[in-house]
């Protein structure tokens, strides 16, 4: 465990050198905390007696993306649904530990889940459009069912959206018809175009591209570098290119523990666990 | 080559045994529908006979209007029926929807074993008693039978069945819809009623007239609560304060006169009564074979 929180820290103090260059300067002039806009200390999830995840400890970067990876069932989409509150639903899972969204504990007593859903967007390992609601009613739901009347920029939301998604020109002439005609790549897109549409500022995106073809998946990866400038992402992964191409820093886990958390740099060249230079090199997982 | 053989054998039976399967799956259909084919056609004989243009625009009166041949009818039994059953689906639809939704989407409720019990007993309990409860809580305290008491009656039937349908078409939409719902921001009723619930419309639809045709065939909740009337109240509010005459109720106390005439009536009434309620049950058909 001391381990771990020395090769957090060690993280926190690194930055990537071409994209962040006034971090630095801002590193050495200001707290380094004012860079972390989440964090999670000792989060722990449990299926009744069975861990899915133990006593994680990681940052998320404001303005960066954080890559998980890890094998099947090492506890990759369990950490991130901890991350907005979304196991919340099931009384059998325990979360423990504490995640903090700028400073503040999103498990706090006073605080409205709702809220924090709003601020953590989250596009999930499978699509889950609403199926019989129109693929415009299914991109602005989230401002439309909350009140937003105003036709005309509900429209400038859909139409951005969906281009983010890389779905707009497929779909544009029948933005009427119902979002679970669409097949399972472009529901995942409009799942995507969905949680951009609320704007949220950390948007948690499990295997978002692992139902689409190599085109649409591009096409997302430009999306996580265009939305970066932004937002902090949280990407979970099983493609290492992906993680390697779009991260800035990873987390592997393995059996429900975090093994190894550094710049994705590092981990990919040179990482210190044995573990995670098996997985990453292909000798496991 | 003697693998072959036996092969070939086996293929045969297999023929055989299929032949003989469908067969016996034919014979059983043949047993179901023989006594509804014979229901149907025993009624339509006995009733077709009595079905006129007085018998949809005459009241029934006194069995002398009957014998003399004078015009009767049973309109007000057919708008007693519409208002009663009526009051009914008002009743039975906010309560059995709201213990469906509790009892599927808010499964941890502390209360939730409790409104299930509640649920399986009203379900289970005979539909006499529920008339007798109908008259405890209306009747006994208004001072008068009721088309109201009859509605409330036939909403303890409708009650449990709707809430129960309610439950299983909601639980049949996937919980990811749900998370997808929360993770835009979504409170948790708002996601309910605006994602869930259009998503599983059909079922929903489907349930509630179920149990609408099951209500609107019964006769023994009604026997003490709406009770019967020979004639149309004068005013709407007669019909909602007052003794009112029901389609099921009409038919056993036709059917228990002792006029020949009221007899043919009473199965005139049976048709009436068989046709609404085949209508219902080919309407949620209809609906549940759309949804694939
Ligand atoms: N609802 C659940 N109830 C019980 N155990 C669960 C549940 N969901 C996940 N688990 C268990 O928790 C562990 C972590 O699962 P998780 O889904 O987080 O893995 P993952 O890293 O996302 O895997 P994958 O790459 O296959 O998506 C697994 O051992 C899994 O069996
Ligand atoms: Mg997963």
């Amino acid at each position: 465990m001391v381990k771990e929180k020395n090769r957090a820290e060690k993280a926190i103090s690194y930055k990537k050198p071409e994209n962040n260059s006034h971090n630095i300067l801002k590193l050495n002039s200001m707290s380094q905390l004012s860079d972390v806009r989440m964090e999670t200390k000792k989060l722990s999830v449990q299926y009744g007696d069975h861990y899915g995840v133990k006593d994680v400890s990681i940052p998320v970067y404001n303005k960066q993306v954080t890559a998980l990876i890890g094998p099947s069932g090492c506890g990759k989409t369990t950490f991130l649904r901890a991350l907005n509150r979304m196991h919340e639903l099931n009384r059998n899972i325990k979360v423990s530990g504490e995640v903090l969204l700028d400073g503040e504990n999103i498990y706090g007593d006073k605080v409205n889940p709702v809220i924090i859903r709003r601020k953590i967007g989250m596009v999930f390992q499978k699509p889950t459009p609403f199926p019989i609601m129109s693929i415009f009613d299914n991109v602005v739901a989230g401002l439309k069912l909350t009140g937003t009347r105003d036709k005309r920029y509900l429209n400038e939301v859909c139409e951005k959206a969906l281009s983010q998604a890389a779905l707009f020109n497929e779909v544009k002439d029948r933005l009427n018809t119902p979002g679970g005609k669409l097949s399972g790549g472009q529901q995942q897109r409009l799942s995507i175009a969905r949680a951009l549409a609320i704007e949220p500022e950390v948007i948690l995106m499990d295997e978002p591209t692992s139902s689409l073809d190599p085109l649409s998946s591009m096409k997302i990866e430009e999306l996580i570098n265009e939305l970066k400038e932004k937002y902090s992402i949280v990407i979970v992964t099983h493609n290492m290119q992906q993680a390697s191409r779009v991260s800035d820093t990873t987390a592997f886990f393995y059996m429900g523990e975090l093994i190894e958390y550094d710049s994705t740099n590092k981990i990919f060249t040179n990482p210190e666990n044995r573990k995670t230079e098996n997985y990453i090199t292909g000798k496991f997982g | 080559m003697c693998s072959y053989k036996k092969t070939e054998k086996s293929l045969l039976q297999r023929k055989i045994h299929d032949k003989f399967m469908v067969a016996l799956l034919m014979i059983s259909t043949i047993v179901v529908m023989t006594p509804l084919i014979i229901i149907v056609g025993y009624v339509v004989y006995n009733g077709i006979g009595a079905i006129n243009a007085d018998f949809f625009t005459q009241e029934l009166g006194s069995p002398t209007r009957a014998i003399q041949g004078r015009p009767t009818g049973l309109v007000h039994t057919m708008v007693g029926t519409a208002v009663v059953d009526l009051l009914a689906l008002i009743i039975s639809a906010p309560v059995g929807i709201g213990a469906g939704i509790m009892l599927s989407e808010y499964p941890d409720h502390k209360l939730n074993p409790f409104l299930r019990i509640m649920n399986d007993t009203l379900n289970g309990m005979p539909a006499i008693l529920k008339g007798l409860l109908a008259f405890a809580v209306i009747v006994k305290p208004m001072g008068s039978f009721s088309g109201l008491a009859g509605g409330v009656a036939l909403a303890f039937v409708m009650i449990p069945i709707i809430a129960r349908s309610t439950e299983s078409a909601l639980m049949n939409i996937p919980w990811s819809i749900r998370e997808a719902g929360l993770a835009i921001g979504l409170p948790r009723w708002r996601v309910v009623l605006s994602t869930v619930i259009p998503a599983a419309r059909t079922g929903l639809v489907t349930g509630f007239l179920i149990a609408f045709a099951r209500a609107a065939g019964e006769a023994a909740p009604l026997l003490f609560t709406s009770f019967g009337n020979n004639y149309l109240p004068n005013h709407w509010t007669g019909m909602i304060f007052g003794p009112v005459d029901t389609l099921p109720q009409r038919l056993y106390s036709l059917a228990i006169s002792p006029y020949k005439e009221w007899h043919s009536m009473g199965w005139a009434a049976g048709i009436v009564l068989l046709s609404f309620v085949i209508i219902l049950f080919v309407i949620s058909r209809l609906l549940t074979k759309q949804k694939h």
